[in-house]
């Protein structure tokens, strides 16, 4: 890769700007991203992210894998948001072969995946805050991580790689006295908040090293495609839930939080508050999940039958083999599927020629859209801003490379 | 017998330098296993707690992994300074402790020499920033000789760092000078003949005359600069590891690493020796010498802390845990009893007291560890310049006034 070098005005004549590799091994840059900083000093002249340190080849892999196979490596592209994934997927190979999901599935789904926003916010949280110093943050959002954890092992057997969500519905019933675990964690979960506000939020140094660093203008973020706390950072009211709600979030009672200001500090307060939003979210739907009825759909020949059914009748038993050796074939078409990750709009776009493969299988991924921003937000700032900057746009590599 | 008699400065000297040399090498990598400790509770974790009971082989288990860590010179570096940086560094690190007194002067070996301090200046103060001055020399070097980009980006902030902070730290504590009048360590805690009463006496007979109360501004700022001077959060930009890797020393392993590491707790023992002389009355103890009890508690202390690993060997500790932390039972317990013999209790008063204030100043540091994120590069030079040196000059400014003020008034 040839890259030029800007020439910087030195008292001596003209001279090449230091050229700094930051990663792909880096403390801060959140995995495997690499990113060429031209220096003039500490000062940036030109940020170039390079990705592709992290590429699993998860898109191509699904072409040869059957619908309900792909799940699990879809697991694997946000891994701070398993469920997220999973919902996109499975939406989008629902709407292909055109299955409604039983109601109380479809709030259980919005349920794990509030949980799964607060853990992601709190990874990001305390990634962020230990980039910038501060690593007290950092080991206390994890503690309240490992709660939630929990609960997604107790619910599915998994703490991250859940595969819980499957076309049409879930993959088991989950434990009865779940929602207490689910309440008690909800329960102290607000206080917790408060200590890392505490911490932060009116910090002087947190605020210097945050508020007006990273400045992105609507304009400048909707030019990009950024969606996301990115975006409503920026003061643009848009969310998926909202936008476009699936998974009936159209029933359930949120406010889209935005901030004007466009920086570090601006998105901080976003993603703060949106846990604090998902603490609704989770509250609500724990009053709608009711402690029976069904988990997933009934579709037979898709869905696979219930245990019992399996082991009493000859019809459960041959679709059961037949979905576990050979899939199910979905009319041949085209569909596109967004939902709100964590980290933004994760869209799944999804082609099928009639066979029980995916012909094509396309993330629209967030971080990826996300990171585009990365130049325009670090630019012409300090070394150490740039730390700031790759923090709060929140990517995460494995969605990055796919 | 005749050489001994003969040089008493040369042999005392050279046993005090033995005998703190171990202490302060100990106390270094003790330091670093309460750091972790204090740090890991504040964080709602154990921190170390395998090797040895409570983690308490911990430093030990470091220094021989250090020791045993293949050595790696980069190709490129400058060889000759690439070494020479760390031993600058820890050798400048370790000096100025020799000035340091840990004690009152007035306790002395049988030979007349003092045992609480290894040289006793005159211009103590003025020696102790001479040689920390030339710290920013080891990181300098180091950067630069490393010929790695985020070394040099390190050295580059270190140096204009510390330089900066030099400024304030020092004109921080000429107000302490100006009201003591002199560049003796134990002058400024112990007084002038004929002169200053420097930090002895009391204010309404209970308030202990410390210089941090009419100095409260000088010793904000002391501490500020101080924790700048040594790197140290919020201003360990040369080190800032989510930044730089590992700034200044990115490229360093093994012992020199272990070097560098050192020469930081070093200083940081050292800035707090020096807040305790100047500003915390140094060995003088808060309660006035009439309270004869006060000569107890350190050896009390120790049978506490012996109490306590006692009751914690035998109701937590198992297998080889309980063995190592018995014979830190015994060795706090025999070292409380030797301390309530009546000549050693008054004989240890002034390190006790010494020790326990160097101890609060430290846990205040890696308490600030634990809580604060890092300043930038840019702010911290603005706060350095625009806040913190203006406030130490207009301390130096009042304090001087006040000080010469009735001299004017008298004509």
């Amino acid at each position: 890769m040839t890259t030029k070098t800007t020439l910087i005005e030195t008292p001596a004549g003209p001279a090449k700007a230091m050229v700094l590799n930051m990663g792909p091994q880096h403390p801060s840059t959140h995995g495997v991203l690499r990113v060429v900083l031209e220096l003039d000093g500490e000062i940036v002249l030109s940020a170039r992210p390079e990705i592709g340190y992290l590429h699993t080849g998860i898109e191509k892999s699904c072409e040869s894998k059957t619908y309900s196979q792909c799940i699990t490596l879809t697991d694997r592209i946000d891994y701070l948001a398993p469920l997220s994934n999973n919902l996109g997927f499975c939406l989008a190979a629902e709407k292909l072969i055109g299955i409604e999901v039983p109601k109380r599935a479809q709030y259980i789904r919005v349920l794990l995946t509030e949980l799964t926003r607060i853990t992601s916010h709190l990874v990001w949280l305390g990634t962020h805050a230990i980039d910038l110093g501060a690593m007290t943050v950092f080991l206390y959002s994890f503690r309240e991580r490992e709660e939630i954890m929990k609960i997604y092992e107790y619910v599915s057997g998994q703490r991250m790689m859940t595969s819980y969500f499957r076309i049409g519905g879930l993959a088991l019933e989950p434990p009865p006295d779940w929602l207490d675990r689910v309440r008690r964690v909800m329960d102290a979960l607000p206080g917790h908040i408060d200590e890392y506000e505490d911490l932060l939020t009116q910090n002087r140094i947190w605020m210097a090293r945050t508020k007006g660093v990273g400045c992105l203008s609507a304009e400048d973020a909707i030019a990009i495609g950024a969606s996301g706390p990115l975006l409503r950072g920026s003061g643009v009211a848009y969310d998926v839930r909202k936008a476009f709600p699936y998974s009936s979030y159209d029933e359930f009672d949120f406010n889209v939080q935005t901030q004007t200001a466009g920086d570090c500090f601006a998105r901080y307060q976003v993603r703060v508050a949106e846990i604090r939003e998902s603490i609704k979210i989770v509250r609500q739907a724990m009053e709608k999940v009711t402690p029976d009825g069904p988990f997933r759909a009934e579709a037979p020949g898709i869905i696979p039958p219930s245990r019992e059914e399996m082991k009493t009748s000859i019809e459960g038993l041959i679709y059961h083999f037949k979905i576990f050796t050979e899939g199910f074939a979905p009319p041949p078409g085209e569909v596109y599927q967004a939902i709100e990750s964590p980290r933004g709009e994760l869209g799944v776009f999804m082609a099928s020629d009639g066979s029980a493969k995916p012909y094509r299988v396309k993330f629209r991924a967030p971080s990826f859209v996300n990171l585009q921003s990365l130049p325009k937000l670090c630019e012409g700032r300090l070394i150490a801003d740039v730390v700031a900057c790759i923090g709060t746009t929140d990517i995460v590599l494995g969605e990055v490379d796919r | 017998m005749g050489f001994i008699s003969q040089h008493p400065v040369l042999v005392a000297a050279v046993v005090k330098i033995a005998v703190l040399l171990f202490i302060v090498m100990t106390a270094l990598a003790y330091l670093t296993w309460l750091e972790r400790k204090v740090i890991a509770h504040i964080q709602s974790r154990w921190g170390p707690y395998n090797v040895g009971a409570h983690g308490l082989l911990q430093p030990l288990a470091d220094g021989l992994k250090f020791l045993f860590k293949e050595d790696v010179t980069p190709p490129t570096a400058d060889r000759f300074i690439y070494t020479l940086a760390p031993f600058l560094a820890l050798s400048l690190g370790l000096t100025t402790i020799a000035l340091i007194p840990f004690g009152p002067p007035s306790v002395l070996f049988p030979n007349g020499q003092q045992i609480f301090s290894v040289v006793d200046l005159n211009i103590g103060l003025l020696f102790l920033f001479a040689i920390t001055s030339m710290g920013v020399y080891g990181v300098a070097l180091a950067g630069w000789s490393s010929n790695s980009k985020y070394a040099l980006l390190g050295g580059l902030r270190s140096s204009a760092q510390m330089i900066s902070y030099e400024v304030s730290l020092t004109i921080s504590v000429v107000g302490v000078v100006l009201l003591a009048g002199t560049l003796n360590f134990n002058e400024l805690i112990g007084g002038i003949p004929h002169g200053s009463t420097g930090q002895t006496g009391y204010w309404l007979h209970f308030i202990p005359k410390w210089n941090v109360i009419p100095q409260f501004v000088g010793f904000l700022c002391y501490l500020t600069a101080a924790i700048a001077e040594t790197n140290r959060v919020p201003f360990d930009l040369p080190e800032a590891e989510t930044e730089l890797v590992a700034g200044f020393h990115t490229e360093y392993s093994a012992f020199k690493f272990a070097m560098f590491f050192m020469a930081e707790y070093a200083n940081m023992i050292t800035v707090s020796c020096l807040a305790t002389i100047l500003f915390l009355g140094g060995w003088l103890s808060p309660f006035p010498a009439s309270w004869t009890w006060q000569n107890y508690l350190p050896g009390a202390g120790l049978l506490l802390l012996a109490v306590y690993c006692a009751w914690n060997t035998v109701s937590e500790m198992r297998g080889i845990a309980r063995l190592q932390l018995g014979v830190v039972t015994l060795l706090a317990g025999g070292g409380g009893l030797i301390c309530l013999y009546p000549p050693i209790a008054a004989g240890i008063q002034g390190p006790f007291w010494f020790t326990a204030k160097i101890l609060a100043i430290l846990f205040f540091y890696i308490w600030m560890r634990a809580t604060l994120p890092r300043f930038r590069y840019d702010q911290l030079m603005s706060f350095g310049w625009k806040l913190l040196l203006p406030v130490s000059l207009a301390n130096l400014v009042i304090t001087a006034f006040v000080i010469v003020w009735p001299l004017l008034r008298k004509g």
